[in-house]
């Protein structure tokens, strides 16, 4: 994957593969939050209380497969801002901490509801993600999931709510 | 309103009458997707960030001054540089844009200082930057957690899109037994219905209890909602709330004008207002669940590391040992929660080899502990007290934990590393419970150590 998730642009990556109710404590601890909030200073700390391993193995379009409830707890965006530059493109899982949800499409990080996907993927395994067609692909099987709405998808492809604020302020 | 599925007149859930009053509707469904307009943008020690990222919109100033409520409360006092540094944009922030509300450090933290202030009156649409905005369901206002980014499109667009939600309804019966508070009836929702039980959801309480109920205790139940995902949460608004509110506001005139209430008012008269602007679900509201709580069946009870929802009751656990208890946070930080550890501790010393920490929610509530004489007692039994704030809740200072150390907390999240290192290990209980438990150097019933 190379720039932001775009319609019409699938990505390819890797499966790192979580338990239920993954909170944002793990995912971006919290001793951190006040003093760390740029994408350069973020990253090096994605999952550090879950998987410290993480931040030095993930590459450009790797997915998360998880659970239940991902990404509960707080409302901190470095959550989904560290995955999002870590270069992760979505986050698959059975349901989402309603915070994390917005704040991950905020930002161009996918989460989607996939229970299918999440029965199925194992970790490491090479999948394709399609927005377009709202598919994950293993091999020759593809996972579908609920489209996101045409306001989600606009806002994705604008590059993510800041950028789709400033140019509709911009725009008068 | 006329439209197919909405019709005005149809019963509605307390989540589509406040959403509806937010969006400038007659009447919403549940799923809709509606635009928002807060009565109070809720954003504390991360303002700064926030700020960082409206200034790429190009404004020169946020378009909702007076509707925002800004607090210092995650790390007070400044425990580092970067700290210091953040707190000192905020308040440049807060000069430079006229932010109506604005509150120092010491002050408390934002849900509780919000509510003592009677910023947030009932039927209000609060969204905050912080995840325990639901919190303000005690008072009868919609309250929701957003990111960063979401307050700075409120900051700059004075809305936000929300889904108006799902409820779920739990009615509250009978009485609580001695030594059991809300903090157990929270542990007790969340142990049954589970860690995502109200996740997307209102939670809606309502039943004869909650008049049985004191103010302090409901703030506690309510705020714990967060912790069983729900989108917010909510008590009905009665006499002791809008009394709570109306002496508030005559204290505080400027505040009441804001509000439409006007000078010279009795407090009967204000009392009023605040019960006309109440919103209240209809009795045959669609609720996609319904429960109904016994509160005389509730016991204490602890949830366990890492999950909130692994609960068990206080007496099946056998012999944990611990190194710190802690006393605070908006969810069990107030003058009741410090009453009932006086209560425990008065006249009795914290174990050998346990620290007791305690971090008042607020100044008021610091300030009245004083006046009572419970901080004078409670430091002679051993314990610590912090500014009014966050503490050590999310791990920022004042009482971290190191690896293998195990800590009992009145607040409302263990999960791991959140107080510290991850090797540590948080029990979330009653402050009745956690002060117990310090005397004991063991998690225990308090029933144990004043008998």
């Amino acid at each position: 994957m190379n720039g932001p998730v775009k319609i019409g642009r699938p990505f390819r990556g890797r499966v790192f593969r979580y338990g239920d109710h993954v909170n944002t404590d793990v995912i971006f601890p919290g001793r951190y939050t006040y003093t760390k909030s740029r994408p350069e200073e973020v990253v090096p700390h994605a999952l550090e209380d879950l998987d410290p391993t993480f931040a030095g193995r993930v590459r450009p379009g790797d997915v998360i497969v998880a659970g239940w409830n991902w990404g509960c707890g707080s409302s901190r965006e470095q959550a989904a801002v560290c995955l999002r530059y870590a270069g992760v493109g979505a986050v698959i899982a059975r349901s989402f901490g309603r915070i994390f949800y917005r704040n991950a499409l905020n930002n161009g990080l996918l989460a989607i509801v996939c229970p299918e996907a999440v029965d199925a993927l194992e970790e490491g395994a090479e999948v394709e993600v399609d927005l377009e067609g709202s598919a994950i692909r293993c091999g020759d099987i593809a996972y579908e999931f609920s489209p996101f709405s045409p306001a989600v998808r606009s806002m994705i492809n604008a590059g993510g709510l800041i950028e789709q604020t400033r140019r509709r302020l911009a725009e008068g | 309103m006329t439209e197919a599925g909405r019709p005005a007149d149809m019963a509605r859930t307390f989540a589509q009458k406040a959403l509806a009053r937010a969006a400038g509707e007659v009447a919403v469904a549940v799923g809709e997707i509606v635009d928002a307009r807060p009565d109070i943008a809720l954003s504390h020690d991360n303002t700064a960030p926030i700020a960082e990222i409206w200034r790429q919109f190009g404004q020169d100033r946020v378009v909702i001054p007076e509707r925002m409520a800004v607090t210092l409360d995650h790390a007070v006092p400044a425990p580092t540089v970067r700290h210091a540094r953040n707190h000192a944009e905020v308040r440049a922030f807060v000069a430079e844009q006229g932010i109506g509300h604005f509150f120092e450090v010491g002050r408390g933290i934002c849900h509780q200082v919000l509510s003592e202030e009677a910023i947030v009156l009932p039927g209000d649409l609060v969204l905050g930057s912080d995840s325990h905005t639901p919190h303000f369901g005690w008072l009868g206002a919609f309250g929701a957690g957003v990111g960063r980014s979401e307050m700075a499109v409120l900051w700059a667009t004075g809305e936000l899109w929300l889904r108006v939600p799902e409820s779920i309804r739990i009615r509250l019966e009978g009485t609580l037994g001695e030594w059991v508070t809300t903090k157990d009836v929270a542990l007790t929702l969340i142990g049954d219905l589970g860690a995502d039980g109200a996740l997307y959801r209102s939670v809606e309480f309502d039943g004869r209890a909650i008049a049985g109920l004191s103010l302090d205790s409901r703030a506690a139940l309510v705020n714990m909602m967060a912790e069983m995902g729900a989108k917010n949460a909510y008590m009905a608004p009665d006499e002791d709330v809008f009394r709570y509110l109306a002496g508030r506001l005559l204290t505080r005139p400027g505040r009441r004008k804001s509000r439409g209430s006007e000078p010279g008012e009795t407090s009967g008269k204000v009392a009023d207002r605040l019960r006309e602007r109440a919103l209240y679900p209809d009795a045959c509201a669609e609720y996609v669940a319904e429960h109904v709580l016994d509160l005389s069946s509730v016991q204490p009870r602890v949830a366990c590391p890492h999950q909130v929802d692994d609960t068990v009751g206080v007496c099946e656990l056998e012999s944990v040992r611990i190194d710190q208890a802690f006393i605070g946070t908006c969810t069990n930080g107030r003058l009741e929660d410090l009453g009932a550890v006086h209560r425990v501790m008065a006249g009795r010393r914290a174990a050998p080899g346990t620290r007791m920490v305690i971090v008042p929610a607020s100044s008021e509530v610091w300030n009245e502990a004083l006046a009572r004489g419970w901080v004078a007692d409670l430091a002679a039994a051993g314990a610590v007290f912090g500014t009014p704030g966050c503490g050590p809740c999310m791990g920022n200072h004042l009482g971290v934990l190191a690896p293998g150390e195990v800590c009992i907390s009145s607040a409302n999240r263990n999960f791991q590393g959140r107080m510290g290192d991850r090797g540590a290990e948080i029990y979330l209980a009653s402050p009745a419970v956690v002060a117990a438990s310090a005397i004991a150097g063991r998690i225990v019933h308090p029933r144990e150590v004043t008998e």
